[in-house]
């Protein structure tokens, strides 16, 4: 495949005994944006966890097998080393509540203890702000704390912290799941928008999120990837018939 | 109207009655003690009392300096000793809470919070004063910081649990390792409980008496010396007032006032505190 930036090999997870993860092959293009749909419970979470290893700090949880960022070993580096290079937005927005709005945007650097110039942070701030179009709404109020703005703001300041930071690669877990209609479409805009510099996997239960926003579809079902193709193709002509009856809803 | 549910609705109305009497039951022997204590200590304590050391018997006059300092310091040497160890106990306990030295942790922090005051004063004699050769605030420091621990411990513990994982995971997502993510995220927005408990453990040891008696054991003199008996409020009370003397009488009621003013206004700082810099989750 041309450009993959993420690969991984008969990777496998598990939380204790439990296997969340089975034996997943899948191999992520640069620039694109990669839905991760598929029932609760199925896995979907737990993979993109693994990516940054965020999993392995669940007590009793520990994965098997190769992930590669770039050809290069994710699970040979320093997590911390990982985890600048892979962002992540959660389910729920999680700003920082004692920071103030401007301080959550560079918290990755501040709270790192990465000293800046003052110009710089501003250049950051107002370049992240902007990016995940959250600018206009704040910038006068960049000293009050994150957690005065609505649910949706605060998600956007999420992706705007993580954006801050330049990774290669950004984490979505079901970032959409907490907020309203209207914040979800400007979230899902983003996608768009941030893919020219980005690649990102969205983990998502909401199958017309993962065909409005994505480039390529993976579904997995009980811990396996099922299938995983162009959206259009999977969406409109699955090859496996566990995908064929997610999609038409006879089970979610 | 039906007579039974008549008289459910009398016995539902004299149920509130009774919690409301009770819950005035409550604050009635505070302001006994209050109202007690302030016009028995009120006419003692003036600019005089405050700053001159007690007068020999026979003579008048005489203040409580010697015990507000040698109080003072007793408290901040104990309070030094016991809150970092309390609160990164705490912080341990908060992070790790199934591993099995944080059971046996969490075991003793609880057996220690009901030791008796005068068991610990006690052992302190026998640990610091008895190897040391003498008596000295130091040991009654030790003794106080002991009894202080728990406290701490229990209510850092406390609050950090409370506190959401996804604050954690949004520390780690950032690439932040584990000392960082505790001391600039975890401790921080968990601050308020923290100083909360400093604050109430200090307003609970302020007043012990028994862990001084055979420690810091007092002293009828201004000393700053912590390896040397000193002088302290709770002390000086349980002296003047077992005393046969009446001007002595006087000193320890003043005494108790200030002791009593101390406390309150330490634990109405501790809300006000609280309130202030509680970071809205």
């Amino acid at each position: 495949m041309e450009s993959a930036i993420i690969k991984s090999k008969n990777f496998s997870a598990w939380f204790g005994t439990n296997q969340a993860v089975k034996n997943v092959n899948i191999e992520i293009p640069k620039n694109k944006v990669i839905a991760v749909m598929g029932p609760s419970g199925c896995g979907k979470t737990t993979f993109l966890r693994c990516v940054n290893r965020m999993h392995e700090l669940t007590p009793g949880a520990y994965s098997k097998g190769e992930m590669t960022l770039n050809n290069e070993d994710i699970y040979g580096m320093h997590p911390i080393f990982v985890r600048l290079k892979i962002g992540m937005v959660f389910q729920r927005p999680n700003p920082f509540p004692n920071l103030s709005i401007y301080d959550n945007v560079i918290a990755g650097y501040k709270l790192n203890g990465i000293k800046l110039p003052k110009t710089e942070k501003d250049r950051i701030v107002e370049y992240s702000l902007t990016r995940v179009a959250l600018w206009n709404e704040v910038k006068d109020a960049l000293t009050k704390k994150g957690s005065f703005l609505s649910g949706g703001q605060q998600q956007r300041l999420c992706i705007a912290r993580a954006v801050a930071m330049e990774p290669e690669v950004l984490l979505f877990d079901e970032p959409t799941s907490a907020l309203d209609p209207i914040s979800t479409s400007t979230v899902e805009e983003l996608f768009h928008e941030l893919k020219t510099n980005y690649t990102l996997i969205v983990v998502t239960h909401n199958m017309q999120q993962a065909a409005r926003v994505s480039d390529r579809t993976a579904f997995f079902y009980m811990g396996e990837l099922v299938e995983y193709d162009e959206t259009k193709k999977m969406f409109t002509n699955p090859r496996d018939l566990r995908t064929q009856n997610y999609i038409t809803g006879r089970f979610s | 109207m039906d007579a039974s549910v008549k008289f459910r609705i009398a016995k539902s109305k004299s149920m509130q009655g009774l919690t409301i009497v009770l819950a005035f039951a409550c604050v009635l022997p505070l302001i006994a003690i209050l109202g007690f204590i302030i016009k028995a200590g009120i006419t003692k304590i003036n600019w005089h009392f405050l700053i001159h050391i007690p007068k020999p018997v026979g003579e008048t006059g005489g203040g409580i300096a010697n015990a507000l300092v040698g109080s003072l310091i007793i408290i901040v040497v104990a309070a030094v000793i016991a809150i970092p160890i309390g609160i990164m106990s705490g912080i341990y306990l908060a992070e790790n809470k199934k591993s099995t030295l944080a059971y046996w942790a969490r075991l003793s922090v609880d057996i220690l919070q009901g030791v008796p005051s005068i068991v610990i004063g006690i052992v302190a004699y026998f640990w610091m004063v008895k190897p040391l050769g003498g008596f000295s605030a130091l040991s009654g420091s030790v003794a106080l910081a002991i009894m202080m621990l728990p406290i701490v411990v229990r209510s850092t513990e406390e609050t950090l649990k409370l506190l959401p994982d996804s604050l954690k995971e949004a520390a780690y997502a950032l690439g932040m390792p584990f000392h960082r993510v505790i001391l600039k995220v975890i401790v921080p927005c968990g601050i308020s409980g923290i100083l909360s408990g400093v604050m109430l453990s200090i307003a609970r040891i302020a007043g012990e008496t028994a862990p001084l008696l055979f420690t810091a054991f007092g002293n009828p003199y201004l000393s700053t010396n912590i390896t040397k008996p000193m002088q302290s409020l709770p002390l000086l009370i349980f002296n003047y007032a077992t005393s046969p003397y009446n001007d002595w009488h006087d000193l320890a009621w003043g005494a108790s006032l200030i002791l009593l003013i101390f406390v309150l206004v330490l634990n109405i700082s501790t809300k006000l505190i609280t309130n202030k810099w509680k970071v809205q989750l």
